[in-house]
């Protein structure tokens, strides 16, 4: 198992690579360069000639590009523009409130998916299986801002349950600690706190966790239809075991493995910047700021949040297949 | 009786520790441990015409016998054997006749007082060892299952009795075994691990879906012979499913050939091997090298493929791929099937055109004592 984990490791080294030349090469092919992307249309030759000295702009490719890859190693993306403060400071006050986001989506997602999958499948060519087929296809094709939009304006505007905007009331004074709000409120005992930033979560979480709640309800009832017609179902059926030792045993255990694929890789796109989501509840997590920077030519924070959040992509990915080698034991054995 | 005394390996009959049965035939009776009477089984698909699978099969087992059911893939034995332990899907699945196990009727019966049997009185073993294990389950919370479940032992009594089980179906190192997975034995090992969970609870009746087919021919001899000790010697009933020939002649008392879902020969091992009346019994048997024909000389395989079989109610389904076949094997008149009949003792045949041997019915007494 050690061993498995120190080569995926190892294998994350060429990925990050890749990645930091990229993210190098695109700010370079902007049109103009970084200093006119920086300075505007207009900016004068001067100016640009300045620019370009100041950041080393004028200094060979390579030269360039390992200054950029040791300074990103000690996560020092340079200051904001708009912020005025290091986008890695940045980035850890606003990535808390995305992590927030997420779990709260995914444990809809999945609180609600696989007990729904399952059911549907047990009930294979009922009105309940249809209508979860028929509803996870609608959760996929309809379009994310959309449906933030539509809850926003019927449960927030209209019926006034829920907050539909930012991660706390601006009137709540909460002391942060950790920037994650509930648990600030939590760690802190500023009860209310707490609770206002749940109940600001929960329609950004619902309208988030939409479509994977449907890709886990339609693979969760795909499994489970195969699962039952395995051999081993068979053969735990022929020794006579209670239908609930079946089914916790022989069945949901083995049907749970590609939804356990499904719901790890779900959380690392989550978790990369839900732009849409967060710019419609005006949720300050990382796909707001990521949007502000573009709308800003905020390079240095684009770079920087692209960079950490793959590498956060990345590491989700491999607790999926550290926990998938946990679930699957032929998996460890590769 | 329990599966502590068995007799343990090798050891030669009779010294069987007390308490439990004793080897071979002594023990046999003649009250069946399961009766199938008239079974069918019809499957039946929305829009589509159904099939029957299994058409009006009877036969029994007592404590002790062995039968076979042998024929091509395709002829219904292990639906039959499915049926039997209740396992077919209930949708889409229409099930006639009747199945005794101890007088008591198992076709339409609660599904908890199948429970109650299946794995505890009656169990079986699967063809292919690797998918009917589940991957992701150590072997030895697989094995412990079935004694939780109808044995009532803690989980300290049911793990030292997996290792016995283990050690008994001749599986090295048992304790380290019971925590591996499926992938990590070999496919004897996990032939031997499913019939160590199929023997659990010492059951009367055992049926072997075709438990050799997975295996190399070596492995295949040492399930054989485990099962024979382990199952025949103990007075089990056992029903063997299975196309090959070999493991009849190894194994069976008395056996079934079926065809396109039906009984079309019954017989005793050795009558049917020296005497085989059906032209189909026939045509399996001459489809077997043997070593003892000459070089160059070719094998004599059935023409056409069970694909061929047309439906018993115009006759005899295997007519269109008979040598034997004459007009009156093909009947015009709907309903009117080839009937099973009659064919000497301890034999049935359903054949108008049989094969003939020259000293037919001369060796039917010796060949009663099949083993």
């Amino acid at each position: 198992m050690l061993r498995f984990i120190v080569r995926r490791l190892l294998q994350l080294i060429p990925i990050l690579l890749g990645l930091s030349v990229l993210l190098f090469a695109w700010l370079r092919a902007l049109p103009g360069g970084p200093a006119r992307a920086a300075l505007g249309e207009r900016a004068t030759p001067e100016a640009i000639a300045r620019y370009n000295e100041l950041f080393g702009l004028d200094q060979p490719i390579w030269v360039q590009y390992l200054r950029f890859l040791g300074r990103a190693l000690t996560l020092d993306f340079g200051s904001s523009t708009q912020y005025g403060r290091p986008v890695t400071e940045v980035f850890l006050e606003r990535f808390p409130g995305t992590i927030e986001l997420t779990v709260f989506a995914m444990v809809f997602a999945v609180g609600v998916g696989i007990p729904l999958g399952y059911l549907a499948a047990r009930r294979y060519g009922s009105f309940l299986d249809s209508a979860s087929v028929v509803g996870s296809l609608i959760g996929v094709a309809i379009p994310v801002f959309f449906l933030a939009y539509l809850f926003r304006l019927l449960f927030a505007v209209e019926l006034g349950w829920l907050p539909g905007s930012g991660r706390q009331d601006v009137r709540i004074d909460a002391t942060r600690v950790t920037n994650f709000y509930v648990l600030d409120g939590l760690l802190t005992g500023e009860w209310d706190a707490a609770w206002d930033a749940v109940l600001h979560l929960i329609l950004p979480a619902i309208a988030l966790g939409t479509i994977p709640l449907a890709i886990i309800v339609r693979i969760t009832r795909a499994s489970v239809l195969d699962v039952v017609n395995e051999d081993y179902v068979r053969t735990a059926n022929a020794k006579g075991l209670a239908t609930s030792t079946v089914r916790r045993r022989h069945v949901i255990r083995n049907a749970l493995l590609p939804v356990s694929t499904t719901i790890g890789l779900q959380t690392g796109l989550l978790l990369s910047g839900a732009v849409l989501t967060e710019t419609v509840f005006a949720f300050g997590g990382v796909g707001l700021t990521l949007r502000d920077a573009i709308t800003y030519r905020d390079f240095a924070v684009l770079q920087g949040f692209i960079l950490m959040l793959a590498v956060v992509y990345v590491l989700v990915n491999l607790l999926v297949d550290i926990s998938y080698g946990l679930l699957d034991p032929r998996v460890r054995a590769r | 009786m329990t599966i502590e005394s068995l007799p343990p390996g090798s050891s030669p009959p009779g010294s069987s520790p007390p308490g439990s049965w004793p080897d071979g035939d002594a023990h046999r009776t003649d009250v069946p441990v399961l009766e199938v009477d008239d079974l069918t089984v019809t499957f039946t698909r929305r829009g589509e015409q159904a099939t029957r699978a299994v058409d009006g099969i009877s036969f029994s087992v007592t404590p002790g016998e062995t039968i076979g059911l042998v024929g091509e893939s395709g002829c219904g034995k292990s639906v039959t054997s499915l049926a039997v332990m209740g396992l077919l899907p209930r949708r889409g699945v229409r099930i006639g006749g009747s199945v005794r196990f101890d007088g008591q009727e198992l076709v339409g019966a609660d599904q908890r007082r199948l429970r109650a049997l299946r794995g505890a009185d009656m169990a079986m073993v699967f063809q292919d060892p690797l998918s009917s294990l589940n991957p992701v389950v150590p072997i030895g919370t697989q094995v412990t299952e079935v004694l939780l479940e109808h044995r009532g032992m803690s989980r300290r009594e049911a793990a030292d009795e997996a290792t016995r089980l283990l050690d008994r179906v001749g599986i090295p190192d048992p304790t380290r075994r019971l925590k591996e997975y499926p992938h990590q034995l070999s496919g004897g090992m996990r032939q031997r691990a499913l019939i160590a969970m199929a023997l659990a609870c010492s059951p009367r009746l055992l049926i072997a879906d075709e438990p050799t087919t997975a295996l190399d021919v070596t492995i295949q001899a040492q399930i054989l012979e485990l099962l024979r000790e382990l199952v025949v010697d103990s007075g089990t009933a056992l029903v063997m499913i299975t196309h090959d020939l070999g493991v009849v002649a190894g194994l069976c008392d008395r056996v079934h050939v079926m065809y396109a879902g039906k009984i079309i020969e019954t017989a005793d091992r050795h009558e049917l091997f020296a005497r085989p009346r059906q032209p189909y019994t026939g045509g399996l048997l001459a489809s077997v090298p043997r070593l003892d024909a000459g070089r160059g000389v070719p094998l004599t395989p059935i023409r056409g493929s069970a694909r061929d079989a047309i439906p018993w109610a115009e006759g005899c389904a295997f007519a269109p791929r008979c040598d034997n076949a004459q007009d009156d094997c093909l009947t015009e008149v709907a309903g009117s099937t080839v009937p099973l009949e009659y064919d000497g003792p301890g034999r049935e045949l359903r054949c108008r055109h049989p094969l003939e041997h020259p000293s037919v019915g001369a060796g039917a007494t010796a060949a009663g004592a099949a083993r």
